[in-house]
């Protein structure tokens, strides 16, 4: 009923059947398990997700910014700007996977590809929404103390567009987190791995729960990570 | 099979896969069938319970840290791990994959219910209620016009969301167009990019539908003025 084209040639990671009684007996959660397979099965799948979101919120961001600049000076490129990361959006995850095979292969290349999509639009947005969001009367001072345009970018509206930034950068990292899981269906990595060899070992639950709580706890911890970045970028907003 | 994947990394397998479209109406008929009942019951119970929570809240200006939780929690929530979960419960498949997108479509139909009433000018409310308005009044002549957009924005962002996921529930026995797309085995790269179009495809159009209901709903508002 399951087909999985990526478990036929995975290693049989959970010695289900010849390990303890509880892994034997599928019991709800194994920790034993997670104890000896810890080195050999989560802590790779971990690192490798990290590995995978990082590079993707990366250079979402950059792309993100520049698009965001470009239609914050000229108002005109909103529009299709917007509607490109729209359009982005909508494809489901494991659909834009699957068409981006053909031309780059099962490869870190297509994943990333993909997941940097699904950041653009809310990292376009809040960058955006930011900047604008700055009081006219705060820019035109600015001009009004001889700063530059670029100079009044640099240090008063970009300033005052971080915490919109921070709260697009929270919303991007946790979604690209939890859709990096489906790149187990590309590419054996991340923390979908072990889960899809659980679902396939006839649904081995310490495997499914340890790794997707992973998943869940790595995306909490982001959140939280870029919450403090975020108060440290902007002390004056603690005063 | 080795062979197969080599010669499938091209451009052709676009056209192979439309080919594969044309060729399998049926089949793809079918699973979009079931694909769409997937998602539809799912979009339709997430509805009945997050849409009336939500704009109570909203309008009682109450509980915006569960409103914010629950879409914080929703985000970090990967829809394989839901998938996985509802293999857990044995019984029928069908339900337990609803359950499941359910559980994924209730933040953002919650979140942008609860902010879209509650976002509403506190000083069109007071006048309002200044000209006599009963409470329900103000939720239902007032309030509830005025976050239409927000609210048919969160009930979109669910709908994508599902029948997004719906695709992933293929491998705990969803069936729907997911079906194809991890069984390569049998339907070739050409048969997983045809169905990953299609299922593109019916997102697109539950979007499109969304933006129109909104359109004729907030037609009289934007004319008004």
């Amino acid at each position: 009923m399951i087909t999985l084209p990526l478990l036929a040639n995975g290693p049989v990671i959970p010695n289900f059947g010849a390990g303890s009684t509880c892994e034997t007996e599928n019991h709800f959660f194994c920790t034993g398990w997670v104890a000896d397979h810890w080195s050999d099965t989560l802590q790779p799948a971990l690192l490798q997700h990290i590995k995978l979101a990082a590079i993707a919120v990366a250079i979402g961001f950059v792309l993100a910014f520049a698009a965001a600049l470009v239609a914050y000076r000229y108002r005109r490129a909103d529009q299709p700007i917007g509607l490109l990361s729209d359009f982005l959006y909508t494809i489901p995850s494991l659909a834009l996977f699957q068409l981006l095979v053909p031309l780059t292969g099962l490869s870190v290349t297509t994943v990333e590809i993909a997941l940097v999509s699904y950041t653009l639009l809310i990292l376009y947005r809040n960058i955006l929404e930011g900047l604008r969001g700055v009081p006219a009367e705060v820019r035109e001072s600015a001009r009004g103390m001889g700063l530059t345009r670029l100079q009044s970018l640099v240090r008063v509206e970009l300033p005052l567009a971080v915490p919109s930034i921070m709260a697009g950068l929270r919303i991007a990292t946790v979604s690209t987190i939890s859709i990096a899981t489906i790149a187990a269906f590309v590419i054996p990595e991340g923390l979908g791995r072990p889960i899809f060899i659980g679902i396939g070992q006839d649904v081995f639950k310490t495997e499914i729960i340890a790794a997707g709580g992973l998943a869940i706890l790595l995306a909490l911890a982001a959140d939280a990570l870029l919450v403090l970045l975020g108060r440290a970028l902007t002390p004056w907003r603690n005063a | 099979m080795i062979r197969l994947l080599a010669d499938s990394f091209s451009w052709g397998t676009f056209p192979d896969a439309i080919r594969f479209i044309a060729d399998n109406p049926g089949l793809l008929w079918h699973k979009s069938v079931q694909h769409m009942e997937l998602s539809g019951a799912a979009i339709g119970i997430a509805l009945l319970l997050a849409l009336p929570l939500g704009v109570v809240l909203g309008h009682l200006r109450r509980g915006s840290f569960v409103a914010i939780s629950v879409s914080n929690l929703g985000r970090a929530l990967p829809s394989l791990v839901l998938i996985a979960f509802a293999l857990f419960v044995s019984g029928h498949f069908f339900v337990n994959n609803m359950a499941a997108l359910v559980v994924l479509g209730v933040p953002p139909i919650l979140t942008n219910a609860y902010f879209g009433i509650e976002d509403v000018d506190r000083n069109i409310v007071e006048a309002a209620r200044g000209m006599g308005m009963s409470g329900r009044d103000i939720l239902f002549r007032i309030e509830l016009p005025l976050a239409l957009p927000l609210i048919i924005a969160g009930i979109r962002i669910a709908a994508v969301f599902i029948i997004a996921t719906a695709t992933i529930a293929a491998v705990a026995g969803g069936g729907g167009l997911g079906d194809v797309i991890v069984n390569q085995a049998t339907y070739h790269l050409s048969g997983v990019v045809g169905a990953s179009l299609v299922v593109s495809l019916l997102a697109f159009g539950a979007a499109l539908l969304l933006a129109l209901v909104r359109k004729l709903l907030t037609r009289p508002y934007v004319s008004a003025d």
